[in-house]
């Protein structure tokens, strides 16, 4: 009888630190901030009066909103796309008999283990408008100097180095874990054939880690699709002004999880009803390109599985 | 006092943590401890105090713990915008706010009309210090129906104009501070020399760093700002706005603009290159320009500001409703904000006092600075303190002026007209509850 029930009820308890935390974490704040983004709800008044999806209507109204989830898709596809190329190449790479593995893969992960803050204050300079060594570079070219802070698209550029900066290595070595298990006899079969380097990679490494793939995509989706701190230090420190929030004076690159801090925390109003309906916003845009990402990845096909 | 002094002097959140050995005071004034009703060691209490930049309170917490053995003061210092953002968290969840918290003159209206948080001052005799202070600073400190006292101001910003004699020099410009004073009684005069100074084309200068500070400060000057006595927001019917909007686009349409915003990192590269040659130069800003120009002393003048008197910044002190020692706290204010610390703190940091006894103490008015070229700045800030005219400021002050900056930035960046700015500025205005 004893044995049973422990054999029944300790797998249970064994999990139940995960769901309680994850209750108290992840589904309390979810289902709490949907109740909030019912009512006109700011921090500084007592009273919550509630006003429906009202908080929604104005939302969908609201230019800046649009003009937010606009930067973030342009910024996530800007970063996502070329990043997870440079990752799968650098993982080739590294996928072979090298002196110093372990060194190269160690290095891979530095700029991931850098503070946010130190790389958005040090690319910033790069970036800088006046001395920044990009410019400088691009001055041998015969560039004019770029502002780059100032424009849409220059912005977003740089936005995305930064991102691409820390994020690429990261992933390069979950594909090159994936990478690793790929059976070698499939290599010397293909250089029997005589199938070149590029057509290995191409026809036997990304169809063989299709799962990983499909993972590190989503993931990274899900990951670009919240970009906060970069933009809000890159508008600090980039001397093109605006507020503390707004991802510079014209929201050239406030991204949608910008627009929720400075509508809930930024502006003296602290409206946390119009922020947790934006988050709500957020979290199912990033459910939906999540999703079409993971129908697009899954199409992937190869010839081998 | 200042304004986002040294916002980005240090890393995004630092804490400057004092800890001065408090056992060593008891020894020498046994006799007046003695004296008291208690004849136990007084309970050790710690006091934090949130500031936004250094209002140069250090010396003064030593000074202050050798009286008070039993007080360990700790100073946060945060970012500007962060500070004020995290204070109204802070209040509104009830925790984390510090003893003594700096409210820039900006927010100030913000906090005042919210009395239930704030321990009202009064209860701690600080009344009595009403007859000390300037009288628009002191009503600035109080709750909106007068009854309580809620903040004791620190500084005033009173206005003047700083500028660089080298560049100003080579441009051909006078450059003495009473000559450049002459040149300058109007912003429109303003905006001639700067043309003048545009067209002298000295390499790697520009007139001015960016027209936000300026716009605040033309606003300033006017009889009313951007909100009416009424907690109105008043952006589009007040012709001194507008006028302050268009002439500070202005200068970005004659390129005038180093086009560097106020306390970004880029800015504070623009003092050590020489990329601007005035500032606006309300009194906490001379602390700023030598501590961000340290290689520059003697280049630096102060001439006075274009467009009559006006006040720019300032800071008061609270306490916060939710702090353990609201007594220790208030007296620690009232030690801060006493006339002779106020006198020590604007001979340090150039933060100007906002008691007018102050203001004809020959130790002020004789008081020059060498890193200004021996500038008379005691008296310039004294002028500029006595011809204040107050202005009323409504509770999203702050906010108002993100919006109007922004625009500004737009135009700067050239990407509006100053119409089209404008246009969004009044939309951006009216959505803010």
């Amino acid at each position: 009888m004893r044995h049973t029930l422990d054999v029944r009820v300790s797998p249970y308890a064994y999990v139940a630190p995960f769901f309680l935390l994850f209750c108290a974490f992840g589904l309390f704040p979810l289902v709490y901030t949907a109740w909030v983004s019912l009512h006109e709800w700011t921090l500084l008044s007592d009273t919550q009066e509630f006003i429906g999806l009202g908080n929604y209507a104005t939302l969908l109204a609201d230019g800046y909103f649009w003009n937010a989830t606009f930067n973030t898709l342009s910024i996530g596809v800007l970063s996502t796309v070329p990043q997870l190329a440079l990752a799968i190449w650098l993982a080739h790479l590294l996928n072979r008999r090298l002196r110093f593995q372990t060194l190269f893969r160690i290095a891979l992960l530095l700029p991931n283990v850098t503070s946010v803050v130190a790389v958005v204050v040090i690319f910033s300079q790069l970036f800088g408008r006046d001395f920044g060594m990009i410019n400088w570079i691009l001055g041998w070219f015969g560039a004019g100097h770029v502002d780059w802070a100032a424009g849409t698209a220059t912005s977003h550029i740089a936005l995305s180095v930064m991102i691409m900066w820390r994020w690429t290595g990261y992933n390069a070595l979950i594909f090159l874990a994936a990478m690793q298990a790929v059976p070698r006899e499939l290599y010397e079969a293909a250089t029997i054939d005589g199938a070149a380097n590029f057509t290995q990679l191409r026809k036997i490494t990304i169809p063989m880690i299709r799962p990983t793939i499909i993972f590190v995509v989503i993931v990274s989706t899900i990951g670009a699709m919240q970009i906060i701190a970069e933009p809000m230090l890159f508008g600090q420190s980039s001397g093109g002004g605006g507020g503390i929030a707004t991802g510079g004076p014209d929201r050239q690159f406030q991204t949608l999880a910008l627009f929720v801090y400075e509508n809930g925390f930024a502006n003296s109003t602290l409206d946390f009803g119009y922020a947790s309906a934006a988050s709500w916003l957020m979290f199912v845009a990033v459910v939906v390109v999540a999703g079409i990402n993971f129908l697009i990845t899954r199409r992937v096909r190869g010839g081998l599985v | 006092m200042a304004p986002r002094m040294r916002r980005f002097g240090l890393p995004l959140l630092t804490a400057s943590v004092l800890a001065l050995a408090t056992a060593c005071g008891g020894g020498g004034d046994g006799a007046g401890t003695a004296s008291e009703s208690s004849a136990q060691p007084a309970e050790k209490i710690k006091l934090t105090v949130g500031l936004f930049g250094d209002f140069g309170f250090k010396p003064l917490y030593a000074e202050y713990q050798k009286t008070h053995p039993n007080i360990e003061i700790v100073e946060n210092v945060t970012q500007f915008n962060d500070h004020h953002s995290n204070l109204v968290k802070r209040l509104a969840t009830n925790a984390g706010a510090g003893d003594v918290e700096a409210v820039e003159v900006g927010y100030i209206s913000t906090f005042t009309a919210q009395p239930a948080k704030f321990t009202d001052l009064k209860q701690y005799g600080l009344d009595q210090r009403q007859a000390d202070y300037l009288d628009w600073k002191w009503q600035q400190g109080l709750s909106k129906d007068g009854a309580q006292v809620l903040g004791l101001g620190t500084d005033v910003g009173g206005l003047a104009m700083c500028y660089r004699k080298d560049l100003f020099k080579k441009a051909g410009l006078p450059d003495g501070r009473d000559e450049v004073s002459a040149l300058w009684p109007t912003w429109e005069q303003y905006i001639e020399t700067g043309k003048k100074f545009a067209a002298a084309d000295v390499a790697g200068a520009k007139f001015v760093d960016s027209p936000g500070e300026i716009f605040r400060a033309m606003v300033n000057q006017a009889p009313t700002g951007l909100y009416d006595a009424q907690d109105t927001i008043i952006v589009e019917s007040n012709p001194d706005v507008k006028k302050a909007w268009d002439l500070s686009n202005q200068l970005t349409a004659d390129g005038l603009t180093a086009k560097l915003a106020a306390f970004s990192p880029p800015w504070n590269t623009g003092f050590a290159k020489g990329s601007f040659a005035t500032i606006i130069c309300p009194a906490w800003m001379t602390g700023f320009i030598q501590e961000q120009a340290k290689d520059s002393a003697g280049k630096w003048d102060i001439a006075s500001v274009p467009g009559g008197s006006g006040n720019s910044g300032g800071s008061h002190l609270m306490v916060p409703k939710q702090s353990k020692h609201p007594k220790e706290a208030a007296e620690l204010i009232n030690f801060l904000t006493s006339k002779e610390n106020q006198a020590k703190v604007f001979k340090e940091e150039g933060t100007f006092p906002s008691i007018p006894a102050l203001y004809d103490d020959p130790s002020i008015q004789n008081f020059t600075k060498p890193f200004f070229g021996d500038a008379p700045i005691g008296k310039i800030y004294s002028e500029a303190a006595k011809a204040l005219k107050p202005q009323h400021l409504g509770p999203k002050e702050a906010d108002v002026r993100t919006a109007i900056g922004n625009g500004l930035g737009r135009v700067e960046q050239g990407k509006q007209t100053p119409d089209e700015a404008w246009a969004q500025v009044l939309e951006d205005v009216k959505k803010i509850k």
